[in-house]
């Protein structure tokens, strides 16, 4: 907002690029699939109960289906059983998507290197910011989505339409 | 820390049937399979088969439930698991018995405690290891808390289910006082490890026992908070009363244990049946049901949290009398403090030995069963002789109450599943593990 906020004068005008505009208003109201798979997901319910409140970040509107949400929150270990229903989820967001990986199991396996668990979501979404700790704090999880949001903000328009649907 | 990736160009979007792992995305069986677990109705296309989960909002996790349906009524409920399964059982044969314990943490993860006192219980039963009394109050202590928290979780989500959202809000601002003691204890919010074989991780810090007593001078009203919000609501008392009903033989028959069997008035609570870690020295009622519905599995959980408060009140008076330290002195399998190490050739060749190898457990079986928010959990474990086990195994309750769902449920209508399967409190971690 501190764009264009600098550039409202008294003449009630604003001026500031495409861009700007578009990444604000995607990032005021990133609404987050309604998701959860083991104990991250409990992190999350804590980081959207009232001490940690997500919705200061405009987020506080958990969409229980994917075609009406931006951003999955990948919060738990993936089992091979789990994995294809993520692809099949990620599949019906609509783009522009995000997907964060919270905590370790999410990341990268964590601690179980084992038959069981895909080792990290990456193998099968695109990951955008990849959160640490087992399970991570709610300050943790709120500095993962203020990063993505950062991202968000350095999109440019010329790239999308480059790169095409996501 | 959080980092954050280039992000690849867009993976491509599978197409035809399969997805990016080469699963098929489509069903290829026919009807015919499900021939004798539904009814013959369903396959003649008569009654409605509707698939719920793995990703539905009210399924407490990764649980999906394939349901056959007569308009709005339930015939049958087939629940599915296995989207959770993690190899925790698998993966601690190749651990020591020490490192296992961080493992046991995360089949349970709305009560970690619990976990870690039964495998705890089980590994101190093989090997004889002792417990100094001090270790077993403050065991106490933290089993209670964690039910308390297991417990507040479970109340907020299962109002959020049935449409009263500020319930969920305010339990959560209690559990997050929970947690802070916790990590007091453990420096973890959630998957502290502070249980473990021969008493606790630490002693209690300093400031816990003033942050304890100031949580539980003022916790008891807030449970009179969600009581009024619920226990006389019109509304929930009309989603609740009557639903999901289990008569006494029928939950033993089904194998039911904690509130759920406790709601339908069977009498058995391992606390008191086969007391563990002192607690026949601990008064405290064991609050039972009548109807055996949701209503009443509700009613019980809220009054073991009274209960908690009251066990936990003792624990701190017994605190001040017991002698002990906060874990065995056995070296042979409890590391030395710290301070030992510099002074004593012994101590360093004991701390080297238990963090290089750890402990040996001889080959024999143990079960070892306690009661955890949810049920009896019990840990079957067999040594080998060496520092890892050869098998240990998790009788989880959510498991075992996942399976009754399909009894609870039948002759119900759709909307009440949701509330049954609240109230069974299942946690898919616990079940799948």
């Amino acid at each position: 907002m501190g764009v264009i906020s600098s550039k409202l004068g008294d003449l009630g005008v604003v001026t500031t690029t495409l861009d700007t505009a578009v990444n604000w208003a995607r990032t005021g109201a990133m609404w987050p699939l309604l998701f959860g798979l083991a104990c991250c997901a409990i992190e999350m319910m804590s980081t959207q109960a009232g001490d940690y409140d997500l919705s200061r970040f405009g987020m506080e509107l958990n969409r229980a289906s994917p075609r009406q949400s931006d951003l999955i929150i990948v919060a738990g270990r993936v089992s091979r059983k789990m994995s294809p229903v993520i692809r099949q989820l990620y599949d019906q967001m609509a783009a522009p998507r995000y997907v964060i990986a919270m905590g370790d199991c999410a990341s990268c396996g964590g601690v179980y290197n084992n038959y069981a668990i895909v080792q990290g979501v990456d193998e099968i979404i695109p990951v955008d910011v990849y959160v640490a700790g087992c399970p991570p704090r709610p300050e943790q999880l709120i500095q993962g989505i203020l990063t993505l949001h950062e991202l968000v903000k350095g999109e440019r328009l010329k790239e999308w339409v480059v790169e095409g649907a996501r | 820390m959080a980092t954050t990736s280039k992000r690849p160009a867009a993976l491509e979007i599978p197409t035809g049937t399969e997805n990016a792992l080469g699963q098929a995305q489509t069903w290829e069986g026919s009807l015919e399979d499900l021939r004798g677990l539904v009814s013959d109705r369903a396959i003649t296309g008569e009654t409605m088969l509707l698939n719920l989960g793995p990703h539905h909002p009210s399924t407490h996790g990764v649980l999906r439930l394939l349901l056959e349906l007569d308009g709005e009524e339930i015939i049958s409920c087939l629940p599915d698991i296995g989207f959770l399964h993690t190899g925790i059982e698998k993966n601690i044969e190749s651990k020591t018995y020490e490192k296992a314990v961080t493992l046991t943490d995360r089949m349970d993860y709305l009560a970690p405690m619990s976990n870690n006192m039964v495998f705890s219980m089980a590994v101190e039963k093989l090997t004889g290891l002792d417990v100094p009394e001090r270790a077993q109050v403050i065991r106490v202590i933290c089993l209670e808390l964690t039910r308390l928290n297991s417990h507040l979780v479970w109340l907020g989500t299962h109002a959020m289910d049935l449409g009263a959202m500020s319930v969920f809000l305010y339990c959560f601002r209690e559990r997050e006082y929970i947690l802070d003691l916790f990590e007091k204890l453990g420096g973890q919010r959630m998957m502290t490890s502070y249980i473990r074989p021969g008493g606790v991780w630490r002693d209690l810090t300093e400031d816990f026992l003033p942050a304890l007593e100031k949580f539980l001078g003022y916790f008891p009203g807030r449970i009179d908070d969600y009581e009024k919000l619920l226990t006389d609501n019109p509304i929930w008392i009309d989603r609740t009363q009557g639903i999901g009903v289990v008569e006494p033989e029928e939950a033993i028959a089904l194998a039911l244990s904690g509130p759920c069997l406790r709601g339908s008035g069977v009498n058995y609570d391992i606390r008191k049946a086969m007391p563990y870690s002192g607690y026949e020295n601990y008064e405290f009622n064991v609050p039972l049901g009548e109807h055996g519905d949701v209503y009443d599995r509700y009613i019980i959980r809220v009054q073991e949290m009274r209960e908690s408060v009251k066990i936990i009140h003792q624990g701190i008076k017994k605190l001040a009398s017991t002698s002990g330290h906060f874990r065995s002195d056995n070296r042979k399998f409890v590391p030395p403090p710290r301070a030992e190490l510099g002074r004593s050739m012994e101590a360093v060749i004991h701390h080297f030995k238990l963090w290089t190898e750890g402990f040996s457990v001889p080959d024999e079986e143990v079960y070892v069963a306690i009661e955890s928010p949810r049920g009896e959990i019990g840990c079957y474990l067999h040594g080998t002789g060496g520092n890892k086990p050869r098998r240990v195994h998790f009788k989880t309750p959510s498991f075992i109450h996942i399976s009754a769902l399909g009894k609870l449920t039948s002759g119900h209508m759709l909307a009440d599943l949701v509330g049954i399967v609240g109230s069974i409190d299942c946690v898919l971690g616990d079940s799948d593990r």
